[in-house]
Formats: C-alpha cells, sequence, structure tokens
C-alpha cells in the first residue's frame, strides 16, 4: 500500500498527536484485514503534529462516535482515488457501549448484560450523561 | 403509555392537573372509589420502604383497585439473580401498573423501557422519587393555597438529600419563589442543583444559620442531618443542634409558616413542635396518599 494515495477508503485526519492508537482500538481497526497505516506526529500547519489514520477498505462503521473522541478530527472518504467527502464528526446523541458508566450506585453496576448507554445532555460543553442514573461520563 | 421515573418528566400544567385532581378526591372521595376497580397495581421493593409502600397500595385500594408485588428484594426473584428486565416482562402480563423501588440509581428507567405497563419511580436509591416531590408540591399548595410567591427555607442536609434537590428544580418553575438554602458549609446544596436557579433567575441565598433567616421564611423545610456524613464526630456534634427545630427557634417564625418534613425524622423536629398547629409534616403524609390516587387515575387513563 503507497501511504500517500489509497483508492477507497477513509483518511482520518487531524487527529490530535498521540491519539490514533485511541481511534484505532476504538474503531476495532485491529480486526480489519485491508491495509491500514498509522501515521504519528505528522507535521501540520494547523497543529504543529497530529496522527493520521489511513484505512484502505469502506467500513461499515458510525463513524460519527468519533465526535466523542474529538469532533476537530476530519474524516475523508475516498472513492476511486478522489475526495468523494470531507467532514467534521459530530457529537453522537447517544453512545451505545463505548464508556461505562463508573457509578457504583448504578443499576449497571449490578445488572452486567444491560448496555451501558450515555445521551448528549450538552453540545457546548461535550457532556454525556449515564442514561439511567444521570452520572456525567469522565473522559 | 407513560411512566414517571423523575419529576422532570411532568409539565408545570401536568403538575397541576394532578393537584386539581388530588383535590377533587379529597373533596368527592365517594366519586372515586370504583375508579380503578378490576385495576391492579404491583409494587415492587427491591429496598424496603413501608411507608412509601402503604401510601401507594393505600391510594389503591382507596381506587377500589387490587395490590400485588413484593416489599424486599429477598421475597422476589432477584434473590435468584433474574435481572429487572425479566421481572419487569413478567410482571407486565399480571400488572396494570406498576410501582417499582430499588437500591440501585435508573432501575426505574430499566423497567420502564421493557415494560408494557407504566412505570412510576417509587425512589431509585439517592437519585430520584418523583411521588415525594408530587407530596411535597401538593401540600404547599393545600397549606398555602399557592405554589408561588413565597419564601422556601430547605435545612439540613442539602448535599445528599434528594428531596430536596428535585424540590429546588419544581419549585423553580412557579413565579415569585425565594430559596433560602440552610446547612452546615459541609452540606450545602451541590453546584449541579444550583443550574436551574441560575437559568430561571431564581432568588436564592445560602446560610448556615436557621435562626436568622427564621422569620422571612413561608415554608420550612427539614432534612435530617446524618452523623455518616461527617468526616469527624467532632463537626457532627458541634453543628447538630444548629439544624435542630426547636420551639424556641419556631418563636421567631410568622404564624403562618409551614414546616414540612420527607419522614421519618429522628431528631431534627424536637417533639414539643407537633402540637404547633404550623407542624406540617404529618398532614403531609396524608397529601401522599391523595397525590398518588391521582397519578394512578393519570396513567392509567381513568375518566372519574
Ligand atoms: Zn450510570
Amino acid at each position: 500500500m503507497n501511504i500517500d494515495s489509497i483508492n477507497n477508503g477513509i483518511v482520518i485526519d487531524h487527529i490530535k498527536a498521540g491519539q490514533a492508537m485511541q481511534i484505532y482500538d476504538f474503531l476495532n481497526l485491529g480486526a480489519l484485514d485491508c491495509p491500514v497505516a498509522i501515521i504519528k506526529n505528522a507535521v501540520s500547519n494547523k497543529m504543529g503534529r497530529k496522527d493520521i489514520i489511513k484505512i484502505d477498505s469502506v467500513l461499515d462503521v458510525d463513524l460519527n462516535a468519533l465526535g466523542y473522541i474529538d469532533p476537530a478530527i476530519t474524516i475523508n472518504l475516498i472513492k476511486d482515488g478522489e475526495r468523494v467527502r470531507k467532514y467534521h464528526p459530530e457529537l453522537p446523541a447517544t453512545i451505545t457501549n463505548i464508556i461505562r458508566c463508573r457509578n457504583p450506585r448504578c443499576i449497571t453496576s449490578i445488572e452486567q448484560e444491560l448496555p451501558h448507554v450515555f445521551k448528549l445532555t450538552d453540545r457546548e460543553k461535550d457532556e454525556y450523561r449515564c442514561l439511567y442514573c444521570e452520572s456525567k461520563a469522565g473522559k | 403509555m407513560r411512566h414517571i421515573t423523575a419529576i422532570s418528566d411532568l409539565s408545570v400544567q401536568e403538575i397541576d392537573a394532578l393537584i386539581m385532581k388530588a383535590r377533587d378526591i379529597m373533596a368527592n372521595p365517594g366519586r372515586y372509589q370504583e375508579a380503578c376497580r378490576h385495576k391492579k397495581l404491583a409494587t415492587l421493593f427491591y429496598e424496603p420502604s413501608t411507608r412509601t409502600r402503604l401510601s401507594f397500595e393505600a391510594a389503591m385500594y382507596e381506587l377500589g383497585g387490587q395490590v400485588l408485588g413484593f416489599s424486599q428484594a429477598e421475597a422476589s426473584s432477584a434473590a435468584k439473580g433474574e435481572s429487572v428486565a425479566d421481572t419487569i416482562r413478567t410482571i407486565s402480563c399480571y400488572a396494570d401498573l406498576i410501582a417499582m423501588r430499588h437500591h440501585k440509581e435508573g432501575a426505574p428507567t430499566v423497567a420502564a423501557h421493557y415494560a408494557t405497563v407504566p412505570v412510576i419511580n417509587a425512589g431509585d436509591g439517592g437519585h430520584n422519587h418523583p411521588t415525594q416531590t408530587l407530596t411535597d408540591l401538593l401540600t404547599i399548595q393545600m397549606e398555602k393555597g399557592r405554589l408561588g410567591n413565597m419564601t422556601v427555607g430547605l435545612c439540613g442536609d442539602l448535599k445528599f438529600g434528594r428531596t430536596v434537590h428535585s424540590l429546588i428544580e419544581a419549585m423553580c418553575r412557579y413565579p415569585g419563589v425565594r430559596f433560602v438554602l440552610i446547612s452546615p458549609e459541609e452540606l450545602k446544596v451541590p453546584s449541579y442543583v444550583k443550574i436551574p436557579l441560575k437559568q430561571g433567575q431564581v432568588p436564592y441565598e445560602q446560610t448556615t444559620d436557621l435562626q436568622s433567616v427564621m422569620p422571612r421564611l413561608d415554608i420550612l423545610y427539614m432534612t435530617r442531618v446524618q452523623r455518616e456524613r461527617f468526616f469527624n464526630e467532632d463537626d457532627y456534634i458541634r453543628l447538630k443542634d444548629s439544624y435542630i427545630l426547636t420551639p424556641a427557634k419556631l418563636e421567631l417564625a410568622k404564624p403562618d409558616l409551614s414546616v414540612m418534613h420527607p419522614l421519618p425524622r429522628v431528631n431534627e423536629i424536637a417533639l414539643a413542635i407537633d402540637q404547633d398547629p404550623r407542624a406540617t409534616y404529618f398532614k403531609q403524609t396524608l397529601y401522599g396518599k391523595y397525590i398518588r390516587m391521582a397519578l394512578i387515575l393519570m396513567l392509567l387513563e381513568v375518566q372519574a
């Protein structure tokens, strides 16, 4: 795979330097058998240093969930070698089973099979709260 | 079909309608005694609370309905490890309405998700207890004849006291309400509870001294200051008497003050005050039954 160009896939750009592996794990990219490139500490005019992830495959994942990690990252969709869409992920209204509620008094602490659902309660403050106990999500 | 897991699930208009209905039930109990004939309320109390459970059960019986359920987790299938979801699916087959109390926060939200009948949160840990707040609102309406234009003093443990937090949230929605928050430094209202106060630009003040604010209050809502909330025994001993309501302090109050308390009390209201016409806390219990009757009628969509 040529790191500079992919044919059909996704380039996740403007990742805060050092955060690429977190996104790699978050999207479970380790489970893919297509080429994946992680570029660390690339020089960026805007950010000084940044990370980039290039995935040479059309993924069937909700990339907006990345908005929870960092809404400033850029997602580029590549088709036939051309960039067809460039956007920032939106903050998802709910996130399920991505973070866990850490409140020991929450019902999720005793019912293991319950999904851990967090709702966006304040878009300005990027604040999520547990659907059940309403505790704030800790990042 | 709808569920009530928090007081914020109800609009001001709906709360007003519930209060109206409760007053009508008090005035014309005969008209309602068959209203819920052949209907069943399940009281699922994973955590014992005799006071709240009996209030719900008395409410259902007075509407001509029936009651089933359990009063502690040990007596339920939860003791065998059954999930809330499965218990609720089962109970939904037997009952028309569920009142649930649980020691874990958010359990009634889980129940509401799986129930095919309405669920009422009857208290989930230190989180929500909407029928207590409805009780408090009906009490204030009955005692003062209004819900706005008054000074409400809240005294004692304002940090952990969930009844206080939801009462603030609910009362903020009425015009002309002022709050006086009376507590030791260690037990002040947490900042997130003040958000509705600030957003609604509701005037409030914080003080550690009950005595000095007493003459201004229209409502005094007492809560218990618990020993285990303090880091050391000395602080507790030093502070506890400041937050006990005595006849001497009551001397300073308006003649039409209403003293409220969610009960059970321990020693924060002197027994001598029980005889004072300003003591409202036992009447609160009675109002609690009527507002639950009104809520049951609303959720079962019974026209009476
Ligand atoms: Zn939670």
